[in-house]
């Protein structure tokens, strides 16, 4: 199988690695560059463990070729914190206890982001409409979803204390 | 397999012609769990996504012009098109998840043949055309001519669809796709069922279009229900002669998703609530969208 060096953007870095060209980008993720956050539930774009940001719009890195990532910006749950500092959507399923084995965990986290960064006010329907490409088998969702919208609360929240000040 | 991301059609072209191995795609949703499954992995994947053509959703002056590669996402999100096209937005929006959505093409949905693809009905009754890229230029078929059976189109090797034309509605014209699904979300097809019609100032009905998706191996246009609809007004009359003449159209499978008794009925009940919600659109009093 022949092997393709890829240049992209990951977490803000300009990163290059060399993968198969008929492989997939988690596989790369996983394999080649060594992003173990990306997970494998499925392989077929059912489960949503697997999902990356790709040039900001939520996609599942187990439906793309490592090479179609050549020149894009990818984010993945290792880039969600800054730094030290949890993302309030980390923090909030922390608190909220939105998650239990954690494999579903980033997928649901970079699927969440990429409705608030569209929405920064769902309802609780389109939350759940956003996050019906990610399954968890732990938590019955209730929780994540509530994780989700408190997460979009205090979002809101310190946008309009940080306008005031 | 190699991969290689050609820029203009010409050099995807003549990728495709200097090997019997290649294979097109545009979001890969349907590629990769088949060959995952254990279909033939291609020698060549030709990635048709960097393009432009086959990326951009154009608004011309009497029509649209949508490439074939371009992400359903973009339908759904064109708020223009979305309101000129409320019926096909809404079947590219039901393809899959946020997750598949950014990915999954028009291209791909009708190229994969399968006879379940939300979007290929609604195309049908917005009577779109299919631009195809051959060694000798580009040559233009009506959407219906794509599908020959399941998995199998009527293209030949070496060419590829670049772009989708639909021209946009004459006055007092609605479209609707409805889909009958276990699950809301991120399930496939039943039954699925696409309208266009149009009314005069009377309300009675001059064109009708009416395709079922899901009960036969290929997309099928109801034209008995069609001509129960012509010249007269959508009642619970002509109503019912539609869910008739849909159910009689049908030839399914039965599979765990629904016997052939059940998909028939069904196809009956959704071809008449299609047709009203795609009436209401014509007539201006339509107060709910039919689907998410
Ligand atoms: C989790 C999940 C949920 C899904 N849900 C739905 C659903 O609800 N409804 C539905 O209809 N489908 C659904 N699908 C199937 C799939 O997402 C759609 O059919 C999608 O539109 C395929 O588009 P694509 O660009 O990803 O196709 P690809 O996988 O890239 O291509 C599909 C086929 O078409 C060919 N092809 C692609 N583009 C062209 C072109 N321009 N010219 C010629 N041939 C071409 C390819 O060679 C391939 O054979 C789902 C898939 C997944 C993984
Ligand atoms: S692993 Fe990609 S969707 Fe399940
Ligand atoms: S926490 Fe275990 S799958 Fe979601």
């Amino acid at each position: 199988m022949s092997r393709t060096h890829i240049n992209c953007t990951i977490n803000g870095d300009e990163t290059d690695f060399l993968s198969e060209s008929g492989g997939s980008l988690l596989n790369a993720l996983r394999d080649d560059v060594g992003l173990m956050g990306v997970k494998e539930g499925c392989g077929t774009g059912d489960c949503g463990a697997c999902s990356v940001l790709m040039d900001d719009r939520i996609t599942c890195a187990c439906l793309i070729f490592a090479p179609e990532v050549e020149g894009r910006t990818i984010v993945t749950i290792e880039g969600l914190a800054n730094a030290d500092e949890l993302h309030p959507l980390q923090q909030c399923f922390l608190e909220g206890a939105a998650l239990q084995c954690g494999i579903c965990t980033p997928g649901f986290l970079l699927a969440a982001k990429a409705l608030l960064d569209k929405n920064p006010d769902p309802t609780e329907t389109e939350v759940r409409y956003a996050l019906a490409g990610n399954l968890c088998r732990c938590t019955g969702y209730d929780k994540i979803i509530r994780a989700v919208l408190d997460a979009a609360e205090g979002i809101r929240a310190s946008a309009t204390s940080g306008d005031a000040a | 397999m190699d991969y290689l991301a050609p820029i203009t059609i010409e050099e995807a072209v003549g990728a495709l012609a200097s090997t019997s191995d290649s294979r097109v795609f545009a979001g890969a949703t349907d590629l990769i769990p088949q060959i995952r499954s254990g279909r033939p992995e291609p020698g060549l994947l030709v990635d048709l996504k960097r393009i432009d053509r086959l990326t951009a959703v154009t608004e011309g002056d009497t029509s649209w012009t949508i490439g074939a590669a371009a992400p359903t996402s973009g339908l759904t999100e064109n708020i223009a098109f979305s309101r000129q096209f409320p019926g096909l937005s809404e079947a590219a929006g039901l393809i899959g998840s946020d997750q598949i959505q950014n990915r999954s093409s028009l291209g791909g949905n009708l190229c994969n043949a399968s006879p379940a693809a939300d979007s290929v009905p609604a195309m049908i009754v917005n009577g779109a055309r299919a631009i195809i890229a051959t060694p000798d230029g580009t040559r233009t078929i009506t959407v219906d001519q794509v599908a020959t059976a399941p998995g199998h189109t009527s293209l030949e090797p070496g060419e590829f669809i670049v772009e989708f034309e639909v021209d946009k509605p004459p006055a007092r014209t609605g479209d609707a796709y409805l889909r009958m699904t276990p699950r809301t979300e991120m399930d496939i097809a039943v039954v699925g069922a696409g309208a266009r019609i149009t009314l005069d100032a009377d309300g009675n009905c001059t064109e009708a279009r009416i395709a079922l998706g899901a009960v036969a191996p290929t997309v099928r246009r109801v034209t008995d229900a069609e001509a129960a609809l012509i010249g007269h007004p959508i009642t619970d009359d002509t109503l019912s002669a539609v869910a008739a003449a849909a159910s009689a159209a049908c030839d399914p499978i039965d599979d765990k998703r629904g016997t052939i008794a059940y998909r028939k009925q069904v196809a009956g009940v959704l071809a008449k609530r299609v047709v009203k919600l795609a009436a209401e659109r014509a007539a201006g009093t339509a107060t709910e969208n039919g689907a998410h």
